[in-house]
């Protein structure tokens, strides 16, 4: 007996309101956090995630220095309080590792790591709330923070979670859905349209699977867009404060906006 | 491509998008959930043509609304709340309700949480053709979305809910309105909240929307007087306060334990769960069979019933062993005892003499079994709860003695009793202002509530059949007693066939043509079938040829039927929930439209048709070299009845291939059949017979007869059996977790035990039940050389000891258990009939996938839907046996009256057959009438000796005492006598050998 929610009703909508191919919102903010280099506070829908990153920077630890490129070195931490169950975990929980190294995996190719060889780059990540989609909003948030401290990448790397409900596919998925269906994360480079990441724990029928890949795939357009736009805001109110910037009366002053909405965090 | 796109929430909706709440796990545990919901400006209203809504002229809420209705003559549309659909789901479903129905989510969610078989009847009912309804998701609407208010239960929150979404119905429908300039305004449609809450309609009412109970709305209504009465019981409360508020009489009924109570009771092992079965015999008796005791747990009396009715899932006390004792053995006519009760009276304090000298007798009758204690004691016990109710709409009589006035044009309010076709159900009391209509009608009636101080269950009307005896309204209430769905297929169905219609041929073989695809072309074979004379849905046929070696191929090909019934298509999915076709005496309720089972996918002769075909490499000795499963297209050369093959096979002058191709069939069925008697197989019967129909049109029955058996039915037989083994095999190895598989679990050794033990001690005989093998050796025994029918009726009884066979899904279940008993086989599917059976579509296109000629089809994947769709499967074969009998039963009771009447102008005036005792009890014989099929009851007014222990009564008889035992040979009249009030048809037996029963 499954759970009494619908997962897909039959005007179309999905428990939340959303329907088939409709992502959640989402929000960035990229200001400044402390000492970090670079960092990003991404929400996708309840989930929510803050990731910084220092360096490149000198390793800690001898061994760990890498002759020709710079190590990446991820951490991941889940707060007790993200989820509804408080839970702690600590630092050595298999799942936490396992999100930790599909991270460090995911970025490898595509941080341009040679330019600094012999140094590490930290990135932390810290999940704040759960609601489905963890690791895409890991991964996106990633991406982000290293834009964000100006560490040279190839490509944007964006995450999408897709999911099949009997033969419907449905994208974005929250915690309640990702527990009832197969779903699969796609990880891809919009400019190449290559795959970074798929990954995928229940099963999927084969036939279905090129299907929700595709689309999965086209989504993670959507997100860069969304994802492009956040860091060009961002940048763009930093040339404006510098006072370097192109000024346009209209833009200067929405741009404005977007600082202090930035800044109310 | 699709569009996808972000769903952007201002910041400052969070309010009303967020919703926070806590849940308490199983295990105790608080967790807080947090859950939002994006809310929109999309969501249709559904009024045809909508210009804010961009609505299509169409399939929906007509403009104008509803304009029949007196109270609204600018048209309305009407908006129900949650308790209308749980209560009055009769009055909707109706054919003459029609005003177009708006049906909010948040009451859609609210059915699903209260109850689910309401709820899956609320979807039907959005899906039927002739009603408009429209869902309208005012949760996820932003004008609509409301969130819940502190010291707000969850019920007023959705009351409010549904009153803002009528309000907002109310204003937009005028946007659907729009003042066009130069004419008069259109009228404005109201928007009608239908709610029997008194304090929702004052709300209401206060914010300016219009609302109205139930009661009221139907009143005015054109045809009020057949719609109030669907009307359930509940929803008259409010009309007569005076019944509701005399809570103060006498409860006759202990009240239930609250459900805590009963689960923890359950879980510490004081109380018992268990389905409620009644005795069909006695209706005071009843009994729950549950975990714990071997036997099923008795419950004597109307107190320790406790208002139980058959298929209940009830809760049970045990007694102290002191006080548990036997069945009683006897016979109690639920209609004979109770005739004087009175439906007004009877629960109210009104009559109090009547009711206590009922009480007085039945105490009795329960008494006269505590007396009988035999060995034989039970677990005895009381309900103290019920799980589950399952109840359903009854098909009943209405009582002709229980009307206060008979005279046809009174339409006044009387209370009725309504006694049900089936005779494990009590008499349900019935408020109705047509009951003299009604009287000599099949009625549909469904239960409402019993309570604690009402003697029988209330209930409402909720339509006629028709009259008694008419073939209309026996064949549609035996269908809604076995709950066979039988409507017409919708259009939605039909558009999945094929568009050419009968048109459709195979096309020419080509390469380019989808149906050629990996078939092969079996044309040139000498393929015929063999079915029942008037067979129209031929789904296999056979072939068979020596081949060059010396082996013999033999080939099976069935009809195609997943060619056309493709996965997750309307069509298939009413397959599926019909499951199977049920065949009654004189009508066929098919499973897929006609045009597959009668046409496209009947393998009729010379006529090209797809098939999927089984076909083996044997030995002369029936041994199999090997076997292979292939796509193909046929075409039979002769389709042949049972006894044209027969003659034909034994016709010693032809010699032409076909015949030469039966004999074949048949030399190798006959060691098929061999083999499988040789590992086990039990050679079991049933009482089949086969009603003679005067001539199709007027299908009067004229004579009943035993079924002929030919040998080229066991032919047929072997060849299916061994199709259905092998793919069965097949799809099991390709598919080990979702494979249809179809099993026959051996039967507990206690339900043999009564058996064994009147067999030893009548007869001397011995049952060995150790295995299948064992017990078809000694039923083999059980010969009485002066007895021919003595050994069939053994064997029908022996059948009726074992478990049913059913489907299940290969993952569910271990290995183990996947045997067939009764066909002594390892594995076994049913694959033979796709046109009538839908286990059958799904074991095809396992095959299909497994010789690699299609994929197999997501859902079929899935465990938990192969599971679910077996369960229903299960359910619907089991019914459409039990409709099937039940026809039967009827056309020999046609039959049977018109033997007697004709044989009553020869003067003789009474049917006289022989029978078996088959049953003794206290005051009467359970007997057996082989010739007819039929098993009846014969009842003695005096009591007489009753040996419980060796299953002898002893009556007197002219030249002394008789003894009858169980398997004696008697002569009895038979005659169909109507029950004077009900006009129940009835069988009656009377014993005319060894003695007269007329006397006692």
């Amino acid at each position: 007996m499954g759970s009494r929610v619908e997962i897909l009703n039959e005007g179309g909508f999905r428990s939340d309101g959303r329907r088939q191919f409709e992502l959640r919102d989402m929000t960035i903010d990229l200001s400044q956090r402390g000492i970090a280099d670079g960092s990003a506070l991404i929400t996708h829908g309840l989930t929510q995630v803050l990731v910084s990153v220092f360096g490149p920077r000198e390793a800690k630890m001898r061994s760990q220095t890498i002759h020709d490129r710079a190590n990446i070195n991820v951490e991941v931490s889940v707060a007790a309080f993200s989820t509804g169950e408080r839970r702690k975990r600590s630092r050595g929980d298999k799942r936490i590792l396992e999100i930790a190294s599909t991270i460090k995996s995911t970025f490898e190719p595509v941080v341009q790591t040679n330019l600094y060889p012999r140094s590490q780059i930290d990135v932390f990540v810290q999940v704040l709330q759960q609601d489905g989609g963890v690791l895409q909003a890991c991964i996106n948030g990633t991406t982000l923070a290293l834009i964000n401290s100006g560490i040279p990448m190839l490509d944007f790397v964006c995450a999408v979670t897709g999911g099949v409900h009997s033969t419907s596919p449905m994208l974005d998925l929250t915690l309640l859905e990702e527990n009832d269906i197969p779903n699969v994360t796609v990880a891809m480079m919009p400019k190449t349209g290559k795959i970074a990441l798929v990954t995928m724990e229940t099963r999927l029928h084969v036939d279905r699977f090129k299907e929700i890949f595709r689309l999965v795939s086209d989504a993670g357009k959507v997100i860069h867009g969304e994802m492009k736009s956040a860091v060009l805001s961002r940048s763009t109110s930093l040339v404006t404060a510098m006072g370097s910037g192109p000024r346009t009366r209209g833009g200067d002053l929405e741009e404005r906006d977007v600082d202090d909405q930035m800044n109310n965090y | 491509m699709v569009e996808i796109t972000i769903r952007k929430r201002p910041r400052t909706e969070a309010v009303v998008t967020q919703h926070k709440f806590l849940k308490k796990t199983a295990r105790g545990k608080v967790i807080k959930v947090l859950r939002e919901r994006y809310l929109r400006d999309d969501v249709a209203c559904g009024i045809q043509g909508c210009p804010v809504c961009d609505m299509p002229a169409e399939d929906v809420l007509p403009v104008a609304g509803d304009k029949e209705h007196p109270m609204f003559p600018n048209g309305h549309f009407i908006l129900p709340d949650t308790n209308v659909f749980l209560s009055q789901m009769d009055l909707i479903e109706s054919s003459l309700f029609t005003p177009p129905i708006i049906l909010l989510q948040t009451v859609i969610e609210e059915v699903r949480h209260r109850s689910l078989p309401l709820y899956n009847r609320l979807k039907a009912l959005t899906k039927m053709d002739d009603k408009r309804v429209w869902v309208f998701y005012n949760e996820y609407r932003s004008e609509t979305a409301i969130v819940r208010e502190e010291d707000e239960t969850p019920n007023d929150r959705n009351d409010r809910g549904i009153r803002s979404a009528t309000s907002w119905y109310s204003a937009h429908i005028t946007l659907a309105h729009p003042p066009v300039r130069g004419r008069v305004s259109e009228k404005v449609p109201t928007i009608v909240l239908l709610t029997e809450d008194a304090a929702n309609r004052e709300k209401a009412e206060r914010s300016g929307i219009s609302a109205i109970s139930v009661r009221n709305y139907v009143n005015k209504m054109k045809n009020a007087t057949q719609l109030l009465d669907l009307l359930s019981a509940t929803g008259t409360n409010e009309l007569e306060p005076t019944r509701a508020s005399s809570g103060g009489r006498a409860a006759l009924y202990s009240d239930y334990l609250s459900t805590s109570t009963l689960l923890a009771g359950i879980k510490s092992g004081i109380l018992h769960q268990g389905h409620f079965n009644a005795n069909q015999y006695n209706y005071l008796e009843g009994s729950v069979s549950v975990a714990a005791f071997d036997k099923s747990v008795l419950l004597v009396g109307r107190e320790n019933m406790n208002r139980a009715v058959d298929g209940d899932v009830v809760v049970v006390e045990i007694f102290d062993e002191k006080e548990w004792r036997a069945s009683t053995n006897e016979v109690v006519d639920q209609d004979a005892t109770l005739k004087n009760d009175d439906a007004e009276a009877s629960g109210d304090d009104g009559e109090e003499l009547d009711t206590n000298s009922l009480v007085d007798e039945e105490s009795k009758l329960v008494r006269n079994g505590a007396k009988t204690v035999g060995t034989e004691r039970q677990p005895t016990g009381r309900i103290v709860g019920i799980i589950k109710r399952n109840w359903r709409a009854y098909v009943c009589h209405i009582d002709s003695t229980s009307l206060s006035t008979a005279t046809s044009t009174s339409l006044a309010l009387q209370t009725v009793f309504a006694t049900p076709v089936s005779r494990l159900l009590p008499r349900i009391r019935l408020r109705t202002r047509q009951a003299p209509i009604l009287l000599g009608q099949k009625i549909l009636v469904t239960i409402d509530r019993w309570d604690a101080h009402s003697r029988y269950p209330e209930g409402h009307f909720v339509r006629a059949l028709g009259k008694a005896e008419t073939k209309e309204a026996e064949q549609e209430s035996l269908l809604l007693e076995f709950d066979v769905p039988y409507r017409p297929f919708g259009k939605a169905i039909l558009d999945c066939l094929p568009k050419e219609g009968d048109q459709w041929v195979v096309p020419l073989k080509q390469d380019v043509s989808k149906e050629w695809r990996d078939r092969e072309d079996l044309r040139e074979l000498i393929i015929c079938s063999i079915d029942p004379p008037n067979c129209q849905d031929i789904d296999d046929a056979l072939h068979a040829r020596q081949l060059p070696n010396g082996n013999i191929e033999a080939g099976v090909h069935i009809a195609d039927v997943s060619h056309f019934v493709l996965p997750d298509n309307p069509m298939d999915s009413e397959a599926a929930s019909r499951g199977t076709t049920v065949y009654l005496v004189d009508k066929r309720i098919d499973m897929l439209p006609s045009l597959l089972g009668t046409n496209l996918c009947s393998l009729r002769p010379f006529v090209e048709r797809l098939a999927f075909s089984a076909i083996w490499e044997m030995t002369p000795t029936a041994e199999i070299v090997n076997v292979r499963f292939t796509k193909s297209v046929i075409a039979s050369k002769a389709a042949f009845t049972y006894a044209e093959a027969q003659t034909r096979k034994d016709d010693p002058n032809l010699n032409d291939p076909l015949t030469q191709s039966i004999r074949l069939l048949n030399t190798l069925a006959l060691k098929l059949k061999e083999k499988r008697m040789a590992a086990g197989a039990l050679n079991l019967a049933s009482p089949e017979v086969k009603i003679h129909l005067d001539s199709s049109e007027s299908s009067e029955p004229i004579d009943v007869e035993q079924k002929e058996l030919h040998e080229t039915n066991s032919l047929v037989e072997e060849f299916m059996l061994l199709a259905n083994i092998s793919v069965a095999r097949k799809i099991q190895d390709t598919f080990p977790q979702t494979a249809v598989l179809r099993r026959h679990l051996p039967p507990p050794k206690a339900n043999f035990e009564k058996l064994q033990d009147i067999l030893q001690k009548r007869k001397g005989m011995t049952l060995d039940v150790s295995s299948s093998g064992t017990l078809a050796a000694s039923l083999d025994k059980c010969v009485d050389p002066a007895e021919p029918a003595f050994n069939t009726l053994v064997r029908i009884m022996a059948t009726r000891c074992m478990l049913s066979a059913e489907y299940f899904c290969s993952g569910s279940v271990g290995r183990e258990t996947f045997g067939h008993y009764g066909l002594a086989s390892p594995i076994y599917t049913h694959f033979t009939s796709p046109i009538r059976r839908y286990a059958d579509v799904l074991a095809h296109r396992q095959l299909a996938a497994s010789i690699g000629y299609t994929p197999l089809h997501a859902t079929l994947h899935s465990k938990s839907h192969v599971e679910r769709i077996l369960d229903v499967v299960n359910r619907r074969h089991r019914m459409a046996q039990m409709a099937g009998r039940a026809s039967v039963e009827f056309y020999v009771g046609l039959a049977l009256k018109g033997r007697g009447e004709r044989e009553k102008k020869d003067g003789q005036g009474h049917v006289r057959e022989s029978a078996f005792v088959i049953r003794t009890f206290r005051n009467g014989l359970g007997v057996f009438v082989s010739k007819l099929g039929i098993e009846g009851l014969v009842m003695f007014k005096r009591d007489t000796q009753f040996d419980p222990d060796n299953y002898t009564i002893t009556v007197p008889g002219a030249g002394g005492d008789v003894h009858i035992a169980v398997f004696d040979k008697i002569v009895v009249d038979i005659e169909v006598e109507k029950d004077k009030n009900t006009q129940r048809g009835k069988i009656n037996m009377t014993l005319v050998e060894p003695v007269d029963s007329r006397a006692l």
